[in-house]
């Protein structure tokens, strides 16, 4: 148990993210990564020592959202719901930095959420977690060569979406 | 346009399709040489570039990353507590505090003897687990980035002397077609701080990679190990180490081996 509680548990924000930008829902996320806690303790004994804990955690919470948003496909067919662009006030900085921050980083959450789901998480993998292709590929059950195409294109309809949301921002 | 390393004129496509491994430090190393080459002459793969650049940035924008909300660790401690409290001990004996104190003590001894055994593996180990690691991962990359030779050639005649200059150690480079390992060609590549080279064989529709660099090292016998679903077999011989790796299964990848040095 101290074991297990070492190695997963750290990665707990890394479970959360992966989890929220998944299934666009606070409440869902949380739901999911417990059930993802649960689960990687189960399976705890095919863990091998010295590997990272982080890539085997993700790659649980992947499995269970996506059973997850198969038995819940109709909710997720509707539109985001205004709370998903709410953000957790970051408390250290100004009050000035701190609310163009806040208007920057809900066109930027709002962009990558609009992304479709197979970009969606090679990107929060490789840019928030900076995981390895390799390790990308082996979380989401792809070739190299996928996971590469996919994160190019990821980028390419982020960098589109985040141009048009700044020329939206400014009218 | 300028002549790459290998010879090869790298265009803006060609740039543009590696730009993401690139940028990703997934790159091998004469092809990132060659990429940054480019970049100094083409102002249109630059822009590229610092778009890349500016889009990284964005994510980083505090508030944009989901951290996970405070409550919920402590409710996943809960949970898990719970779970292997009724998983594992029966009610009585986890009632009873002698127990407890048992276990505690017992699990104490367990981590203390688990952790000396693990800091001496990992001192007898390490280097070679990671130079391993690093060998795995130069393979995929020679696969990934379609750059698995600088000279194509069959010919030993052909890749041997292709290394000349290149390196400050001349590989010995045998054709083993005869044994059903045809010679596909060599190149350079980068491994435990050295150039190296790397000599690509095949068999049937796998591809071999043998890294080979000096060692003050003695002579071993070939030693396989597998990681991350690749098998690896390594040895020392006549001042050379030796390090070949491949998806090809472990038996036939240690024929490989006894093949070239019988």
């Amino acid at each position: 148990m101290a074991a297990f509680e070492a190695t997963v548990l750290p990665h707990i924000n890394a479970a959360y993210n992966l989890a929220r930008w998944l299934t666009r829902n606070q409440q869902d996320a949380e739901d999911v990564v417990q059930e993802s806690y649960l689960r990687a303790l189960r399976a705890f004994d095919t863990f091998q020592a010295g590997r990272d804990g982080r890539a085997w955690l993700l790659a649980i919470v992947r499995n269970t959202c996506y059973t997850w948003l198969n038995k819940n496909r109709a909710r997720d067919m509707y539109p985001l719901n205004a709370e998903d662009a709410q953000l957790t006030a970051s408390t250290h900085l100004d009050p000035e930095t701190q609310l163009m921050d806040k208007a920057a980083a809900e066109r930027i959450r709002g962009a990558v959420a609009d992304i479709g789901a197979e970009y969606r998480e090679v990107l929060i993998l490789r840019e928030f977690e900076g995981l390895s292709y390799k390790e990308i590929a082996q979380i989401v059950g792809a070739p190299l060569g996928t996971v590469m195409s996919r994160l190019s294109r990821a980028r390419k309809e982020l960098q589109t979406r985040l141009c048009a949301s700044a020329w939206q921002a400014k009218k | 346009m300028r002549l790459g390393l290998a010879g090869k004129e790298m265009s803006c496509h060609q740039t543009r399709q590696w730009l993401d491994a690139y940028f990703d430090g997934e790159l091998d190393l004469v092809r990132t040489l060659e990429f940054e080459e480019h970049l100094k002459d083409c102002g249109e793969c630059r822009d590229a570039r610092d778009g890349y650049d500016t889009l990284r940035q964005s994510l980083q924008t505090p508030g944009v990353y989901h951290k996970a909300p405070e409550a919920l660790q402590q409710k996943i401690r809960t949970h898990l507590r719970h779970a292997t409290a009724v998983h594992q001990m029966p009610s009585t004996f986890a009632a009873s505090p002698a127990w407890r104190l048992l276990a505690a003590a017992a699990s104490i001894a367990i981590v203390v003897i688990v952790t000396a055994l693990s800091v001496e593996w990992a001192r007898s180990h390490s280097s070679k687990e990671i130079l391993a690691q690093q060998v795995v991962s130069s393979h995929i990359r020679s696969l990934l980035a379609d750059h698995l030779t600088d000279v194509p050639s069959s010919d030993q005649h052909t890749v041997k002397p292709w290394f000349n200059g290149k390196l400050d150690f001349a590989p010995d480079v045998k054709d083993l077609a005869g044994e059903g390992f045809p010679l596909a060609g060599g190149r350079l590549d980068y491994l435990d701080h050295h150039r190296v080279a790397a000599l690509v064989y095949k068999r049937r529709q796998h591809t071999i990679n043998l890294f080979v660099w000096p060692t003050s090292g003695s002579d071993s016998r070939p030693e396989t190990v597998a990681l991350d679903g690749y098998n690896i077999v390594h040895w020392n011989r006549s001042g050379m180490t030796y390090w070949a790796v491949s998806d090809l299964n472990a038996r036939e990848l240690r024929i490989f081996a006894d093949d070239l040095h019988p």
